[in-house]
């Protein structure tokens, strides 16, 4: 309004570029992030009202636990038989919808043994806060 | 400017009158009246999570019926009418217009609300606010869900019809030798919150209507079972209800534009920029809806799409506090209670505004996605943005509405408590986020740093609280026993310059 606005447009640039440097970043993570290794051993999950259930490659089926093995690539093949679930295991950062009708796709390749959580992170009802599972790795 | 209640009126001419006032009274009746019951329940959810196990709620089923309630009651009760509120009151005076365009319209969508908050406040839903099929379709039970999607299908009808009043009495009821560059930005605020609502609404309208002949077995568009849908229903909710973030973030923006300048005792910096940054928010609010659903499998390209729509609503925002603070610097500044909502809320503005670009950028989503993180988040934006907006700008119209003076010191004590029950509450809602909690969960397991962060958040819930207790005591009181405003200058700011809306309003 009559006077000169220039610190404002050098203000929005800055902000610009940031903004630019965050979702290059982003892409390019979201990138090496999505690509599975060929190698990749495929886990078939379920949800279900209130628990996961779990089935190897070689047929073998596991109920509200998994077993896996230390610096082996696993890829996830996420479905539900009822309402949305979300599978997540916190610590490796695995996190994807499990949606009926639909598989979902997520890999992960854990690098440290030990017990992990396994949790649902999308509303399903009344034993939503207790639909957890256990993630055992296993030093081979 | 005296707006209401220049003298004592039976109730019943205030209820049956078409008066923009008077209806705005009433808005902002309502709005208190619900932002007080959705905090008794925010405050039930933070009793209950202070430790693991039972503490206050029997059952996960009730628990999860309060959240659902508390969220559609504090969105839709309270921040919504509140805006409208404000907009009754000030719109209309701003244009230089005798009342809104069509006062009879306006009257209707206000008396549309209550009922529709009787629906919702006795069916308690518990499928969250946003209804998520399958869940909503085949597992929720009725008549809860139904009494909350009527009760929503009348709210927006309501909200749409608010709308188009205000964007008829801003655009063709002004002064003609007010142009339209010329109109406050609050008045401005109104008018791009309003055609949001216009372009957004009547999707979530549909969806809602699909949603019930889903329920009802008639139809199956969400219902995989039957081969539909589900996520179809999530971006037609979220083609809706992003940009409705913005219809209720504007209109407290407005509300800042109205009171920085005036307890800084300075022209707004930049009329012309504000207007743009209102204008690009409108815009991009329906460029980002899909970022709320990263994790329903999308591909690489939607998500970096969608991605790419969210930073771009950051540039508009951080225009609009620029201009804040170039207002103020060099102002002399007083630091009245409505100026300190406004300022508070401009910082919590800018953390909230910061940890939506985290949240925006597609790995980091995969961390906070659905944990508390988003929930401190967005508490941030709906409580610390637009609830201290809407409080500050309570305080500032309280002589306009009363007459009287709000007792200042306790408006002070106010704030300072809600400020610092906020800060603790909801940034430590970030943290826990990170370390894996998920929302919407009425129990946890016992890890140590889950329970201290809840214990923490829930002292912080407490101490707001007890700054809500003190504002309510201070409304009930100062309305009936408080000083008479001196209504040229209540604030004493000195000097007419700063009410440029004061102008005789040539109708009245």
């Amino acid at each position: 309004m009559g006077h000169s606005n220039w610190p404002e447009w050098i203000y929005v640039a800055v902000v610009v570029a940031l903004l630019c440097y965050v979702g290059a970043e982003a892409w390019n993570i979201e990138n090496l992030v999505e690509h599975v290794p060929e190698d990749a051993e495929v886990i078939k999950v379920t949800g279900q009202q209130w628990f996961w259930s779990f089935e190897h490659e070689d047929g073998t089926k596991e109920i509200g636990e998994l077993h896996l093995k230390k610096d082996h690539a696993y890829k996830f093949e996420i479905t539900s038989k009822d309402v949305n679930h979300n599978f997540n295991i916190h610590e490796y950062v695995v996190l994807l919808d499990a949606v009926p009708g639909q598989i979902n796709t997520v890999w992960f390749s854990p690098n440290e043994a030990g017990e992990f959580d396994i949790q649902c992170r999308e509303y399903c009802g009344l034993i939503h806060y207790n639909m957890r599972a256990l993630l055992i790795v296993e030093d081979v | 400017m005296v707006l209401e209640l220049k003298k004592a009126r039976p109730v019943w001419q205030i209820m049956f009158s078409t008066h923009h006032t008077d209806v705005g009274l009433m808005y902002l009746i309502f709005s208190i009246l619900a932002m007080f019951i959705g905090g008794a329940m925010a405050i039930a959810l933070r009793v209950e999570l202070f430790a693991p196990g039972a503490q206050l709620i029997e059952d996960s089923m009730s628990f999860n019926r309060l959240f659902t309630t508390h969220g559609t009651t504090m969105i839709f009760l309270f921040l919504l009418p509140s805006a409208s509120a404000v907009g009754n009151y000030l719109v209309p005076i701003m244009v230089r217009y005798k009342d809104m365009a069509y006062p009879k319209l306006n009257a209707i969508a206000f008396w549309m609300i209550p009922p529709a908050a009787v629906l919702v406040w006795l069916g308690m839903a518990d499928f969250g606010w946003y209804a998520n099929p399958p869940y909503s379709v085949i597992s929720s039970p009725a008549p809860a869900a139904e009494m909350w999607i009527f009760g929503l299908k009348v709210l927006g009808v309501s909200s749409i019809l608010g709308s188009i009043n205000f964007v008829v009495t801003i655009l063709k009821c002004k002064h003609p030798d007010l142009s339209i560059g010329k109109v406050p930005l609050l008045a401005w605020s109104f008018l791009s919150s309003s055609i949001i609502v216009l372009a957004a609404m009547p999707t979530f309208a549909a969806a809602l209507l699909m949603l019930l002949t889903d329920r009802l077995g008639a139809t199956g568009f969400f219902n995989p079972a039957v081969g539909g849908d589900p996520i179809a229903y999530q971006h037609l909710f979220w083609f809706t209800f992003h940009p409705e973030v913005y219809v209720l973030v504007i209109p407290a923006i407005g509300m800042m534009y109205e009171i920085i300048p005036r307890f800084s005792r300075r022209p707004i910096f930049s009329q012309g920029s504000g207007i743009f940054a209102f204008v690009m928010l409108s815009l991009v609010a329906f460029a980002s809806w899909a970022h709320h659903m990263y994790a329903t499998g999308m591909t690489f390209t939607e998500k970096t799409v969608f991605m790419i729509g969210t930073l771009a609503a950051v540039p508009a925002s951080a225009m609009h506090v620029f201009n804040f603070l170039a207002t103020m610097w060099n102002g002399r500044i007083k630091f009245a209670t409505p100026m300190m909502w406004a300022v508070g809320g401009i910082a919590l503005f800018f953390a909230a505004g910061a940890g939506g670009v985290v949240n925006s950028a597609m790995p980091l989503d995969f961390i906070t996605h659905d944990s508390y993180w988003v929930v401190g988040h967005f508490h941030l934006f709906v409580f610390g943005t637009i609830a201290f907006g809407t409080i500050g700008f309570i305080y500032y119209l309280f002589p306009y509405v009363t007459g009287r003076m709000y007792n200042e010191k306790w408006g002070v004590v106010h704030f300072i408590l809600v400020f610092v029950g906020a800060c603790i509450t909801f940034f430590t809602q970030h943290i826990l986020g990170l370390y894996g909690m998920p929302r919407r969960i009425y129990d946890y397991p016992e890890i140590d740093s889950w329970i201290q962060m809840n214990a923490l958040i829930s002292v912080g819930a407490m101490i707001m609280l007890v700054g809500m207790g003190i504002f309510l005591a201070n409304l009930i009181y100062s309305s009936a026993k408080g000083k008479p405003a001196n209504l040229h200058d209540p604030f004493g700011l000195g000097g007419k310059y700063y009410y440029p809306y004061e102008q005789r309003n040539p109708h009245h």
